[in-house]
């Protein structure tokens, strides 16, 4: 029992890096854009799919195809930006941006059906199959492959964000945009790339994810709404509170999982269901959510 | 044209509309015209309650499928454990959308604490805690659902026309009562918290109550139109039942007509609800209908994004007031113009 509760934990803390990830991404397009990428769910299949095509197809090392799938994530966010984002305006703005996002994420959808069909697929690699023994347990390598992927991709995150002139500007569009204008920044330009950023870093978590789990287009749906839970739970537009909520979450799950496998995902939503009842901007929001 | 005379034939047209509706069956008796025109029933009754309440509050709503697969759950288990079958499980429907609106209570006091986006991802993730509940209760049957009571006596050849008839009558409640709320003093508040909540509240405006009668009374007509569908359909499954795609067609429906307008969602729905099952009869994969169905979404939400009433009624206004322009132009100067212009009629309504 003990073993099963560590292993639980060590699970839930290294796949957790992994939801910090895509969580991250999603937060950072709030924080700047104010807009919720509902699409983020289905950018990490896509990504995943990316992946699946390039071992299959190209015999590409899961961790060599990202030279290739992070900037084609990365170009995709751009695009998806410049053509169904950029171009709403007024004072609906929000549920527009959201319900744009949502029909884009229907449009991949569909396209990863007709190209891959409903069949459950995976990733496999040289280490998705291998595992370590540490602490009286064997915990999959992919776990720590993923787990430092994350850690990485994050640290290169918060390396751009504090110490990179386009970092500040990030920065400075987060907090007032209006100001970060008058100041000469090119605000659009900002934001397309922050939705490029936040999009590419699914290349990396759809590689992890799709080693660890199979998936099919549909699979989406079920990260979409981890991902929000996280999000929110955190505070939108904290990146360090969506560290520290994924790691939180998914080793609640891992825990929950162990007695009753069936309700493990119901954590994620009924704890974003209770902390918002006490705490409407969530644990670490930095802003009041309920100003307009 | 005076006022009066508009009153007339506006009214002269709704009655002709639902006289048309009435007659649809006798006319179109063959099964598929009629299936069609349930289901388009069924999304005319859920598109005009989802704008009761995001359409008028402007709390957008992505989980109106919780009351209905709360509705729909309600009939099939309630009608089994008091043996009902028939034309009497109709009568099960009001109670349906009771069950629907004592879900919303709790929904309504956790999600209506906050706004925007937040709100709108919180109707997700309840949303996903339905679904999940309903693959895993034993109430609900599981994964593998339930079976809805069988009306095995009925004439096949008509066998439709009970389900269209209590939906068209559904129907023509809901777009009547989502007038009368428009029109009301309730009405006035939602629309005052959908334009400045925090101002709404300064004068007085107790938005909670509001909020939450609204959401309450949206849920309440869901559900019976949860009820209605899964009688019709024949089986709860969980993911048919707690379907993401139905929540997104019923919003795309309302944005395509025009939101907070009265005949817009139902315009939506008799659009779009024909065109997608039309769809799904001539192609057996789902794809296309997915991505045709997001295209047009991008479609809706790039170029129209008011809906095509508001914007068609822009469009007349601005083309009557040309044409005023035009004839005020060619009149010599001096004799001034006989024509009073005719009030741009809020013709959205």
């Amino acid at each position: 029992m003990g073993t099963e509760i560590t292993q639980a934990i060590a699970a839930g803390i290294l796949g957790g890096g992994v939801y910090a990830l895509m969580a991250a991404g999603l937060t950072l397009i709030f924080g700047v854009l104010d807009i919720i990428n509902v699409a983020q769910g289905i950018m990490v299949v896509l990504g995943a799919y990316l992946s699946y095509v390039l071992s299959t197809h190209l015999h590409l090392n899961l961790l060599v195809g990202l030279v290739i799938t992070v900037p084609a994530m990365f170009v995709i966010g751009v695009a998806v930006y410049t053509l169904f984002i950029r171009p709403l305006r007024g004072s609906e703005r929000t549920s527009m941006t959201l319900l744009a996002c949502f029909a884009v994420a229907l449009i991949i959808e569909g396209v990863l059906y007709w190209q891959f069909g409903s069949n459950y697929v995976s990733l496999h690699s040289s280490f998705t199959s291998s595992s370590v023994h540490v602490f009286g347990f064997y915990l999959a390598d992919i776990y720590l492959v993923g787990f430092g992927l994350a850690v990485v991709a994050i640290a290169a995150l918060y390396l751009i964000l504090y110490r990179t002139t386009f970092g500040r500007a990030v920065r400075a569009t987060m907090q007032n945009q209006t100001a970060a204008r008058l100041v000469g920044i090119d605000v659009n330009r900002v934001a397309a790339v922050t939705f490029g950023i936040g999009t590419a870093v699914t290349a990396i978590g759809g590689a992890v994810f799709g080693a660890i789990n199979s998936f099919t287009p549909n699979s989406g749906y079920d990260l979409i709404s981890r991902l929000l839970a996280i999000v929110i739970l955190a505070g939108m537009g904290s990146i360090g509170g969506a560290l520290g909520a994924a790691v939180l979450m998914t080793t609640a799950e891992a825990l929950v999982d162990i007695w009753q496998p069936d309700w493990a995902v119901a954590v994620f939503y009924l704890a974003m269901v209770i902390i918002l009842t006490v705490r409407p901007a969530g644990l670490f929001g930095r802003r009041p959510v309920r100003a307009q | 044209m005076s006022k009066s005379v508009a009153r007339g034939l506006r009214l002269a047209g709704l009655a002709a509309l639902i006289a048309m509706a009435a007659l649809f069956p006798l006319v179109f008796s063959n099964p598929t015209a009629t299936n069609f025109g349930v289901v388009t029933l069924i999304f005319v009754i859920v598109a005009s309650a989802w704008n009761i309440f995001s359409g008028y509050s402007g709390y957008l709503s992505l989980g109106h499928a919780v009351f209905y697969g709360t509705g729909a759950y309600f009939l099939v288990v309630a009608s089994r454990d008091w043996h009902l079958t028939g034309s009497a499980v109709f009568w099960l429907l009001p109670l349906a959308g009771v069950a629907a609106a004592v879900i919303a209570v709790p929904v309504g006091l956790i999600a209506l604490r906050v706004r925007r986006h937040t709100f709108v991802v919180i109707t997700i993730a309840v949303f996903f805690i339905a679904q999940l509940s309903a693959s895993n209760l034993s109430i609900t049957g599981g994964s593998s659902g339930l079976l809805a009571p069988v009306p095995n006596n009925w004439d096949p050849a008509t066998y439709n026309n009970p389900f269209y008839y209590v939906g068209l009558i559904i129907a023509v409640a809901t777009v009547a009562l989502s007038l009368a709320v428009r029109r009301s003093r309730f009405g006035l508040q939602l629309r005052a918290i959908r334009d400045d909540e925090d101002r709404a509240a300064g004068l007085g405006v107790r938005a909670m109550p509001v909020k939450l009668t609204a959401l309450v009374l949206s849920a309440f007509i869901t559900g019976m139109a949860g009820a209605l569908w899964v009688y019709f359909i024949g089986q709860a499954i969980p993911q048919f039942v707690f379907d993401p795609l139905f929540d997104l067609a019923v919003v795309l429906m309302a944005f395509f007509g025009g939101l907070g307008t009265i005949a817009g969602p139902v315009l939506g729905a008799l659009v779009l609800e024909p065109t997608q099952l039309w769809l799904n009869l001539q192609q057996s994969n789902g794809y296309t209908a997915e991505i045709l169905f997001g295209a047009l979404f991008l479609v809706v939400i790039l170029f129209l994004p008011r809906g095509v009433l508001p914007t068609a009624a822009e469009y007349i206004t601005a083309g009557r007031a040309r044409l005023m322009r035009h004839r005020d132009r060619s009149q010599p100067l001096g004799t001034p113009s006989a024509q009073t212009p005719t009030p741009a009629a809020g013709s959205a309504q």
